[in-house]
């Protein structure tokens, strides 16, 4: 595939995966590229020693971000990617690791610091544990919040709002009412698959319809 | 009754124990909503601990609800000091994913749009730290540039700050003629004018080096371990521009240098700062010089929006019109990660799609949340006063590092 955007233009070098590849070793799940990045799948309890292989013996100097995926449908369910930047090869590449709820995934702050706040916001976010991380509070969202907002099952408009009580003088939490429902419009067209009856429709359901 | 006289310790005797003292989260040297916990030995910091999240609100949750396109102005509202940097991580990784090319006036026009941005954004940095450690008039005259920089927005999108105006497959609306000979104009007269005197105000006064030079010098190697980058990492000495090392759009055809630091204190950063501004306008001058005529949008209707008089006559306009806003386009599965060179660093995009219309998943990297982690670092054995100067080094705007 010919690139015609002009996306940040980074450029693999020379044999590069062979050499993740002899890095990692066993530690390596899978090597995909994909829009001319490279994605490492990596085992979660050899993520400590992989970093640090990579970082060493492959000059990844820089750990730029921790991103938190959530995939309801998958066992595991929770994905963890790092970003790494190597500055003196310029090139990045992520690296992935899968985990569940109750799996914590080891921590990599002994190798970069910057880790502390970048797990903590996964932590935050999708309740993904990190063994070793010795400060595991949460940083984005209000002190004594519950839940993990970026869940898919997390509702968008949370489950609490606030608002300052005059007669109380101070901030009351409240169960959250909305005046209208939250609206989520499906666009796909019938013929493409959406799963939503039409009015009218309903028998065509238990029919010889088809659809599910 | 008898009276004793109690006898004063002499010095030294006394023990006095550390104290905490909360700093913020409505501190007008916070820049923002920042809340510190500091324990102080007097006026010295021993422990730091910032507390980040008060401006949280869930731009990443609205964004995998949202259609792409609606999404792009929750971009301008991370970093409103610099929105059109923000927007640009965003359409690239849109642009990415779809692999759609981006006529050659719009990589044109988004690049010098993007250096006016860091012209903007630096005006009211450069301003707000002069103001930190004590002084007035720069400020208020390099607002007046900024001032100049948020008209120039306004002709070219019609909105002074959230221009929205970047949009995947090139830019919203061509800009007028006249518009580009002002920009031009400025660069040559009244931003060099006003900035040189400016700084001539701070870059050589005692007060303002007694209150940078070294202060929270930061070595090569831990900029790297903290995750550093823009002018917080080349303050420190290191020469990584992405701009230079990955370029995006035209920046391959430009020529400009990166400032580096030498000592990696908040004088450092203050100088790198105030040298990528004349550099920016050293791309734009160039910008300006070879910028083609010629489409500003992609014109793969399944992407970009036809135009309105196109729609008066066309049916298929029409219907692309429709589509396009109200179900938006589809992009096809995968993930990236996108980074780009925003006025105050790395601003990343890690976008991944399902092939719906809809992001499933748009992760922010902001600059400012691994700088702040890094202030315990900076700021420890540092004076309490020494704390405004560090932040206004640092350069943090919550919007971004809070989502």
């Amino acid at each position: 595939m010919t690139v015609l955007n002009s996306a940040p233009a980074v450029t693999h070098p020379k044999g590069i995966k062979t050499a993740l590849r002899k890095a990692l070793g066993k530690k390596l799940l899978s090597l995909e590229e994909a829009h001319g990045e490279i994605a490492l799948h990596v085992v979660t309890a050899k993520l400590n020693e992989a970093m640090i292989a990579l970082r060493d013996k492959c000059d990844y100097q820089q750990l730029v971000e921790i991103a938190g995926v959530d995939w309801p449908d998958r066992q595991p369910r929770f994905e963890v990617v790092y970003c790494l930047l190597s500055l003196t090869r310029n090139h990045r590449i992520r690296v992935h690791v899968a985990t569940e709820e109750e799996v914590p995934v080891p921590t990599v702050t002994d190798i970069w610091p910057v880790a502390g706040w970048l797990e903590r916001e996964v932590f935050d976010m999708y309740g993904v544990l990190f063994e070793g991380n010795h400060d595991l509070r949460r940083i984005l969202t209000d002190y004594g919040f519950e839940g993990h907002p970026q869940r898919k099952d997390f509702p968008l408009t949370g489950y609490v709002e606030l608002r300052y009580s005059e007669e109380e003088k101070r901030v009351k939490y409240e169960p959250v009412e909305l005046a209208q429902d939250f609206r989520n419009f499906d666009f796909m067209s019938p013929w493409e698959g959406a799963d939503y009856v039409l009015p009218g429709d309903e028998k065509a359901e238990d029919g010889k319809g088809g659809k599910k | 009754m008898s009276l004793s006289v109690e006898k004063s310790p002499t010095t030294g005797d006394e023990t006095i124990e550390n104290y905490t003292i909360n700093f913020g989260p409505q501190h007008p040297a916070a820049h923002g909503v920042l809340r510190l916990v500091m324990e102080m030995d007097g006026e010295i910091i021993e422990r730091m601990d910032p507390h980040v999240g008060l401006l949280h609100r869930g731009t990443e949750k609205l964004i995998e609800h949202k259609t792409y396109l609606q999404a792009l102005p929750y971009f301008d509202r991370l970093d409103y000091c610099s929105p059109l940097g923000m927007e640009y991580s965003y359409v690239l990784a849109i642009e990415k994913l779809l692999n759609l090319e981006v006529p050659e006036r719009a990589q044109y026009l988004r690049v010098l749009f993007a250096e006016l941005t860091r012209i903007c954004n630096h005006m009211l940095n450069l301003g707000a730290h002069v103001m930190d450690v004590g002084a007035m008039s720069p400020n208020l005259w390099l607002f007046e540039l900024r001032e100049d920089c948020l008209n120039f927005f306004e002709r070219a999108s019609g909105a002074r700050m959230h221009s929205a105006w970047f949009r995947p497959g090139g830019v919203h609306q061509d800009v007028p003629l006249k518009l580009l000979t002002d920009i031009g104009d400025w660069v040559d007269t009244r931003l060099p004018e006003l900035f040189e005197d400016a700084l001539s105000l701070v870059v050589d006064n005692r007060i303002f080096k007694q209150r940078n030079v070294d202060i929270a010098t930061v070595s090569k190697e831990d900029s790297i371990k903290w995750g550093f980058s823009g002018p917080m990492i080349r303050g420190s000495g290191i020469p990584w521009d992405i701009r230079k090392s990955q370029p995006y759009d035209v920046y391959d055809r430009m020529e400009f240098d990166v400032p580096v630091g030498t000592k990696g204190d908040c004088y450092d950063r203050f100088m790198v700062r105030c040298e990528e501004v004349r550099q920016s306008a050293r791309i734009i001058k160039q910008c300006l010089q070879e910028i083609p005529e010629g489409p500003v949008c992609s014109d793969d209707r399944k992407v970009s929006p036809p135009k309105r008089a196109e729609m008066k006559q066309s049916m298929e306009a029409l219907i692309h019109h429709f589509k396009l806003y109200t179900e938006g386009f589809h992009v096809p599965e995968g993930s990236v990660y996108v980074a780009t060179e925003s006025p105050k660093g790395e601003f990343g995009v890690y976008l991944i799609s399902d092939g719906s219309n809809k992001p499933y998943r748009c992760k922010i990297r902001p600059t400012a949340f691994s700088h702040l982690q890094a202030m315990e670092m900076m700021c420890k054995g540092h004076m309490l006063a020494d704390t405004t100067a560090i932040i206004g080094a640092i350069d943090v705007v919550f919007g971004e590092c809070d989502r």
